[in-house]
């Protein structure tokens, strides 16, 4: 049985990204001499022909597969960010594996494997079809966080998210499986509450430990404990792709879950309030301490998974899910590319072997390289939430968000958050711009392909802080298509 | 007491001690014994539940093909006992009581649950069903299990290359 012409055009970015991944692995042992610029530059092109054939799916919205996946606009926009993310996570990644020698076209077929699972968390709407794709995009990402063989950290880093990982997405399969038990279909859309006696708390149990299992994903505290090590262990390119493609296909499916089911957004919504204020705390009163820059960007990282999660609870407490979803999606946006920008700097800067991660490493980089440290700068302070920048409208749509809902006390705590977070990201900066250069130690030059990175990153960056018009009305739009409870 | 209840009780133990013996175990191949004995546990009570495909596949594909693996891995590492770690303070007094809370909330409830459903008339060809659910309803995550698979063999063969793998450039990749 071969699907409809129809499920196949709007299966287009998951099939053209399996296919360039199997491509990758087929020819990689016959190149050989130039092979490595011949792979990155097929990877990119997979994932950016992905990017582009996103306006399949675009134009012919509808469900797939029997109605295993939905194509929306919600789903399209998420496709969108994890494409672009896997697109400049390739193109940052070529020099770096090359400087630690461990170039391979394995592990761009990884990176693309990845984001075939990312783009199905962002469609499913069964959850069957949610957790092989969680699955997908999780085990590549363990493979990638190991790469490093010979650098024990690294292997730390993948052993302790592959571990704690398994055990939460065995938590996520047992509130499917509980959820079945409930409602007896695995279909969002027809999860409605139980009209049996008895199965209610079944649903809720259910609906609880599919929340624990994505909130370890998204990294939201109190599962936030193997973020630091796992960032900091891993490679730093995947470190960028790890902080923001599948954290936004997570939040994407959590987001899915709690508009279309209606027990959902009742039971969670207290679950998602202290976890949000929790994750916002944890993240930056820790990353204050840090010394590692790294290790600091991994716990701004857990403060950012708090601030979205301040407009989940938005959405969560109203009947009007829109501005909350809205408000996320645009966040996630944003958080993906200064994020990646700042991980990708890092990777960079960071020399042979990912020596020079100290802040003090950074002493007086304005004057070394006057470009790549403006674009840093602007990174951190768009992750701050300086007005201009992006981060700023981010964190603006959500703090609107929680106001129209009524969480007055959470808007509060992010504004008070927000404050706390101006201490260690411009500490960075000031290092950068006021300090003499480190004489011991030049950093080496850009290569083009960090350059171009950075500047599309940073653009991005400048574009969301000042027109945020378009991305806004079509974040809007993605969320009024959800099905809604 | 009818008999199937007793048989569903007997596997039912059968498949819990095994599972408990599974993390207790300190060497690896008794822990891999244990499995084989949860796996056949559970394959009778599939057969309990008259879904004979099922509890075949589980014998052959779980007890039989993977647990091979597991035990040719097993050999081939030399793996020996392993080290046994102090739980920390954290996890003796919040995690455990947290765990068996949570074990008897789910244990309740799941049994309140049961005892509310009434037993459904069995379709006639379970296997057909089940075919057809497979290859027709759910063939995208069914197909989507392949690239799964192909990400775990990539990355067997990633993390278990040793040593100076990377060739120079030209050189043939060898696999050791």
């Amino acid at each position: 049985m071969f699907p409809p012409r129809q499920d196949v055009l709007r299966l287009m970015p998951e099939i053209i990204l399996s296919l360039s991944g199997i491509l990758l692995m087929l020819i990689e042992p016959f190149l050989s001499g130039a092979r490595r610029t011949l792979i990155v530059t097929l990877a990119a092109l997979g994932s950016g022909l992905a990017l582009v054939s996103t306006i399949y799916p675009a134009t012919l919205p509808g469900t797939a597969f029997s109605g295993l996946l939905r194509i929306d606009g919600f789903s399209v926009f998420v496709h969108v960010v994890v494409e672009a993310v896997a697109f400049l996570v390739i193109i940052g990644s070529a020099d770096y594996l090359d400087r630690e020698k461990i170039q391979h076209g394995e592990y761009y077929a990884l990176v693309l494997f990845a984001t075939v699972g990312m783009c199905v968390m962002a469609g499913a709407a069964e959850l069957m079809t949610a957790f092989v794709g969680l699955e997908t995009s999780s085990i590549s990402t363990y493979i990638l966080a190991g790469y490093r063989r010979d650098v024990p950290r690294s292997n730390e880093s993948a052993m302790k998210y592959f571990l704690l990982g398994s055990f939460a997405t065995a938590f996520f399969l047992y509130g499917i499986a509980l959820l079945y038990g409930a409602t007896g279909t695995t279909q969002l859309a027809r999860m409605t509450f139980p009209t049996t006696p008895g199965r209610e708390r079944l649903l809720d149990l259910g609906l609880g430990l599919m929340l624990v299992g994505l909130a370890f994903k998204i990294a939201a505290a109190p599962f936030q404990l193997w973020t630091p090590d796992v960032y900091e262990g891993a490679p730093t390119p995947v470190t960028a792709l790890m902080a923001s493609g599948p954290k936004a296909a997570a939040f994407a499916l959590l987001l899915r879950i709690l508009a279309t089911v209606g027990a959902a957004g009742t039971f969670w919504f207290w679950a998602l309030w202290v976890s949000a204020a929790l994750t916002m705390f944890v993240g930056n009163l820790a990353a204050i301490a840090q010394s590692n820059v790294k290790r600091m960007l991994a716990y701004s990282s857990i403060s950012h998974a708090g601030y979205i999660l301040v407009a989940l609870a938005a959405a969560a407490a109203s009947d009007q899910v829109e501005l909350g979803v809205a408000a996320v999606l645009y966040y996630l946006a944003v958080y993906a590319l200064m994020k990646l920008g700042a991980f990708i700097f890092v990777s960079q800067l960071g020399g042979e072997s990912e020596r020079h991660m100290e802040i003090d490493d950074f002493r007086g980089l304005a004057v070394r390289q006057p470009v790549a440290a403006a674009c840093f700068a602007l990174f951190l302070l768009s992750l701050l939430g300086l007005p201009v920048t992006s981060g700023f409208l981010g964190k603006f749509y959500i703090f609107n968000a929680a106001l129209a809902s009524r969480l007055i006390w959470l808007a509060v705590l992010l504004a008070i958050n927000t404050v706390i977070a101006a201490f260690y990201y411009l500490r960075v900066i000031v290092v950068m711009y006021m300090r003499q250069p480190n004489q011991t130690w030049p950093p080496a030059p850009m290569p083009w392909a960090v350059t171009f990175v950075l500047s599309i990153a940073a653009a991005g960056t400048f574009y969301l802080g000042l027109f945020p018009g378009r991305v806004m009305a079509l974040a809007t739009q993605a969320a009024l298509s959800l099905p809604g409870r | 007491m009818t008999p199937q209840l007793v048989i569903f009780l007997v596997l039912a133990a059968i498949a819990i001690a095994g599972a408990v013996n599974v993390i207790l175990q300190r060497h690896p191949i008794h822990s891999a014994i244990s499995l084989i004995s949860v796996m056949i546990a559970l394959a009778g009570l599939f057969l309990l539940l008259e879904s004979e495909f099922i509890a075949v596949v589980q014998i052959i594909v779980y007890a039989g093909a993977i647990m091979v693996l597991f035990v040719f891995v097993i050999m081939l590492l030399n793996a020996g006992a392993e080290e046994r770690t102090n739980m920390s303070r954290m996890a003796r007094y919040a995690g455990v009581p947290l765990a068996i809370f949570l074990l008897i909330e789910l244990a309740y409830q799941i049994g309140a649950a049961a005892l509310s459903m009434t037993p459904q008339p069995l379709a006639e060809d379970v296997t057909r069903r089940l075919s057809m659910l497979l290859f027709q309803d759910f063939v995208f995550p069914f197909e989507l299990t392949s690239i799964l698979i192909l990400i775990a063999i990539l990355g067997a063969l990633v993390l278990a290359q040793r040593g100076e793998s990377v060739p120079a450039k030209g050189g043939p990749k060898t696999i050791t």
